[in-house]
């Protein structure tokens, strides 16, 4: 008894072919013309990374010197002078950011995930968060413009180190809720119990025992967000302004390196230019360096 | 230890399928070694054995479904029609297409129950008459009477025993020649699995089935050829590696098996 | 003290829907001036004149519409085509990884310095490219103008850069959730690989590609630097894509800062067009995914 194919009028009903590997038949074909185009596609989708890095490294890092970062920009059409005010300025404007979204998003997450997983009060406020992390950048900018730049409610200033903090951490802020939130959420809820059993009250469960059992997804979610809002330009060029000086103090304008890459790189001048390549390179390896950090921290938590 | 050897009466039938040798691996992991069967076409051959001994491991060597799995390797031969499968000038896609495969959890297609069974007729180039395939393929399965008012509905609709049988007729749909079905019934009732049984008591008369299963009084039930398959831990290995005690009509294996570990798993006393 | 660390962290929960409605009402109370004086006449027109106190956003609302969604148009097959090769077993698991991390890092890349790149680095890499196309199909209104720098196409292009890891990351995750059942079950009845991807693996991971695509619509939309940096920022509407345009973005980075009267409520009103623009993007991409998540 051999096989025989089930015809119909004596031609078979399917297709029966030698089971050997046949590169001319068309699913063949098709199938190697797809996986081409696909390795093609993934070529494509790499190749900004490295030209954007090569670049940024090659044209930024021969400006690479103690002056970059100890000395101010020259004043438009003259040559030398650093970036230095710029370096201190995007750091304090994060960190003013981060001491504002941190506190209020790492409480927000809590509640939603310790307090009110599912009531739809905690629905509403996910929503609006996702919603939140989906506003535009520059809005945020024009908010806190009209909220407190054109407002001069903060220390009769107008333009400030202060807004331009507070603009990145509404940035920032949805991103630290969710990362608290979904953190906490896989903490294994027995740890919550073993608290209850031996007579802790609820906070101190909450302080001492969740909050540090989730730290890593949640230390990895703000290194992130720290990194993004370090990059960002939009919502500082309104706010925190610039200056061509050493910080005054928070409540003054200051440069940033973001928004010194977008006023020198539109410049005519080529020192400026220059200037803004090296800031480039300053950023992106702080902001590489924090992501591979934030990549680090969460593979200590899976050994 | 070769199961051709203990059972001589296997050569004399027409061979189907032939394993020669087989050792699988995952990783650095041997999970089955030493594998010597030939399985009967035309006819239902089971395997039996406690779990993690390699069972479903084997079946999915026969239509080289172990591909998808990353790392696992195979050493010896399967043939199948006289073609080593595992030759690199085999296309496995074509394999797949003679030798269709039913799953232990049932994985209907998100489509309608009419095009889950057409999509696979197409795939196979059908040029019949599909609203007559559908028909046929679904009453071979007993499961055209549940379905045949809402055959332009999901087949993830249906409960789990009908989606089983839907399934099975995806499967003959495509006049395989072979069909492995890896535990088909461990997910359904009793009657969702005596009608699944009534069908393949009807499909062997034009395939060759080969079907792992944990329900002994199964195998005797539909098959007409046994392997009992078990594992032991060998020195330095991580895990317990499976191998085949011993391969026979089902009726020797259950009551003269050859083997002292096979008549300790049939009389319930391991396993 | 347990009390009262509840209605703390509940209040910081409200804060956060507290700010989304005071975004919303902020740029509202801005535009409200603008919004009485041009009406619905601010979406269809476009002269943007600060002398004459005139203004109509219909450049900046077209180009970034046409901006998003052609930028779309490219980054869909080139990110989901990524996301299917780091899925499938074509080429060794280390070598997915690394693509995947780099895709990653793509993502991380500040806007404003994308833009400082586009500038200097892709726009006059690619002008030729440009040049060439506008001799081609210049007949057609879209290549109709010369390129000569900025404009609306480096702008697409710099856009499918800043989209791609988004639809890369999103899609690469449906698919590899896409339940090895599924695949198996494809495989058994003997299709092959592409066959089993278009068949049955995309539409089973469609519903969180599209809510994924949409998320990165409303990026596209709302991307601000780099575009700025590279689009022309042109007041004049232009149809064709090789000349230089604008978006609602764009405009607000460059003319907010020195605006004042009107002008500053015109700004205001285009902000809460964009900002309308993204959160219908944004709502109906959960919507999708919520809804029409995946069966299994
Ligand atoms: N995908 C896999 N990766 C690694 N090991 C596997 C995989 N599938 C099965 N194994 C291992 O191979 C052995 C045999 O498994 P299996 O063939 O599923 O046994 P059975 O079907 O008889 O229960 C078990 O030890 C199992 O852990
Ligand atoms: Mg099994």
């Amino acid at each position: 008894m051999s096989y025989t194919p089930v015809t119909y009028d004596n031609t078979p009903l399917f297709e029966r072919r030698p089971l050997t590997f046949n590169p001319a038949l068309t699913r063949n074909r098709f199938n190697a013309f797809c996986t081409a185009l696909a390795a093609v596609f993934s070529t494509v989708a790499v190749l900004p990374l490295f030209l954007v890095i090569f670049y940024v490294l090659i044209q930024g890092g021969r400006l690479l010197s103690l002056k970059l970062f100890a000395e101010l920009p020259p004043p438009p059409g003259l040559d030398g002078g650093g970036i230095g005010n710029a370096i201190v300025g995007t750091i304090v404007v994060t960190l003013v950011a981060a001491l504002i979204s941190i506190p209020i998003g790492v409480g927000g997450g809590i509640f939603l995930s310790e307090y009110s997983r599912n009531g739809w009060f905690a629905q509403a406020v996910r929503f609006a968060n996702d919603v939140l992390s989906g506003v535009p950048s520059i809005i945020s900018g024009v908010f806190v413009y009209g909220m407190i730049v054109a407002t001069r409610v903060i220390a009769g200033q107008s333009y400030s180190a202060m807004a331009g903090g507070i603009a990145l951490s509404v940035l920032m802020l949805p991103t630290v809720v969710k990362t608290t939130d979904e953190g906490l959420k896989l903490v294994p809820q027995e740890l919550r119990w073993g608290a209850y059993g031996v007579g802790a009250s609820k906070v101190v469960t909450i302080l001492r025992i969740t909050l540090p059992a989730a730290f890593t997804p949640i230390a990895t979610g703000v290194v992130l967000a720290i990194a993004r809002a370090a990059g960002e330009t939009a919502p500082l060029i309104f706010t925190a302004l610039f200056s061509p000086f050493w910080p005054e103090g928070i409540f003054s304008p200051i440069a940033t390196m973001s928004v010194l890459i977008f006023n020198f790189a539109i410049m005519p001048y080529e020192a400026q230019n220059e200037l803004a390549w090296a800031a480039s390179f300053v950023l992106v390896i702080m902001i590489l360096g924090a992501n591979l950090l934030a990549r680090w921290i969460s593979k200590l938590a899976r050994p | 230890m070769k199961s051709s050897l203990m059972n001589p009466q296997t050569t004399a039938r027409d061979v189907c399928m032939s394993l020669q040798n087989v050792t699988i691996s995952y990783g650095r992991f041997e999970a089955v070694r030493n594998v010597f069967m030939d399985i009967p076409r035309g006819r239902v051959t089971a395997f039996i054995g406690p779990s993690g001994c390699g069972k479903s491991t084997v079946l999915r060597a026969l239509n080289r479904m172990n591909d998808l799995v990353p790392g696992c390797t195979l050493k010896g031969r399967v043939l199948f029609d006289n073609n080593d499968l595992y030759d690199s000038r085999i296309d496995p896609v074509e394999v797949r297409r003679r030798i269709g495969m039913v799953f232990q959890k049932p994985n209907p297609f998100p489509k309608t129950i009419y095009e889950n069974i057409a999509f696979g007729a197409r795939v196979n180039g059908f040029k019949g008459d599909m609203d007559e395939l559908v028909e046929r393929s679904l009453r071979k399965a007993a499961v055209w009477d549940e379905c045949k008012d809402k055959l332009n509905e999901s087949g993830l609709a249906l409960s789990g025993g009908q989606q089983q049988r839907l399934c099975i007729a995806r499967a003959i749909a495509t006049e395989p020649e072979v069909i492995l079905m890896d535990e088909p019934c461990s997910a359904l009732d009793p009657i969702s699995t005596l009608k699944i049984e009534e069908t393949m008591h009807e499909l062997k008369r034009s395939y060759t089935i080969v079907i792992v299963t944990h329900n002994m009084q199964q195998a005797v039930r539909v098959a007409d050829m046994t392997a009992f398959f078990n594992a032991e831990a060998v020195e330095g290995g991580s895990g317990k590696v499976g191998y085949l005690v011993e391969f026979n009509d089902t009726e020797r294996i259950f009551n003269a098996p050859s083997q002292q570990a096979t008549q300790d798993y049939v009389s319930g006393r391991f396993g | 003290m347990d009390r009262g660390f509840q209605l703390l962290s509940m209040a910081l929960a409200a804060f956060v829907a507290i700010l989304l409605l005071a975004i919303v009402l902020t740029v509202f109370q801005g535009a409200r001036e603008a919004m009485a004086t041009f009406g619905t006449r601010f979406i269809t027109t476009s002269s943007w004149d600060p002398v004459s106190n005139q203004y109509g956003a219909f450049v900046a609302i077209y180009g970034t519409l046409v901006t998003s969604l052609l930028s779309l148009l490219i980054a869909v097959p080139l990110g989901v085509g990524t996301a299917i090769f780091i899925t499938e077993d074509l080429i060794p698991a280390s070598m997915r990884n690394a693509i995947g991390l780099m895709v990653e890092l793509l993502a991380a890349i500040p806007s404003v310095v994308l833009g400082l790149w586009a500038i200097f680095v892709m726009e006059p890499a690619i002008r030729p490219a440009l040049q060439l196309l506008h001799r081609l199909l210049g007949w057609s209104p879209l290549f109709a103008s010369e390129p000569q720098g900025p404009g609306m196409a480096p702008a697409i292009l710099i856009l499918v850069v800043m989209i791609l890891p988004i639809i890369t990351a999103i899609s690469r995750d449906a698919l590899n959730q896409v339940p090895l059942e599924l695949r198996q079950g494809a495989y058994g009845i003997g299709t092959t690989r592409w066959g089993a991807l278009f068949n049955i693996i995309l539409p089973a991971a469609i519903s969180s590609i599209t809510g994924g695509v949409m998320l990165a619509l409303g990026r596209a939309m709302g991307e601000t630097m780099a575009v700025t940096m590279i689009i022309g920022n042109s007041l004049n509407f232009d149809i064709s894509l090789l000349a230089p345009g604008n978006t609602i973005a764009s405009m607000l980075a460059n003319q907010f800062g020195e605006a004042d009267g009107i002008q500053v409520s015109a700004l205001m009103y285009a902000a809460l067009i964009l900002m309308l623009l993204t959160l219908v993007v944004n709502v109906a991409a959960q919507w999708i995914v919520r809804r029409l998540s995946l069966k299994y």
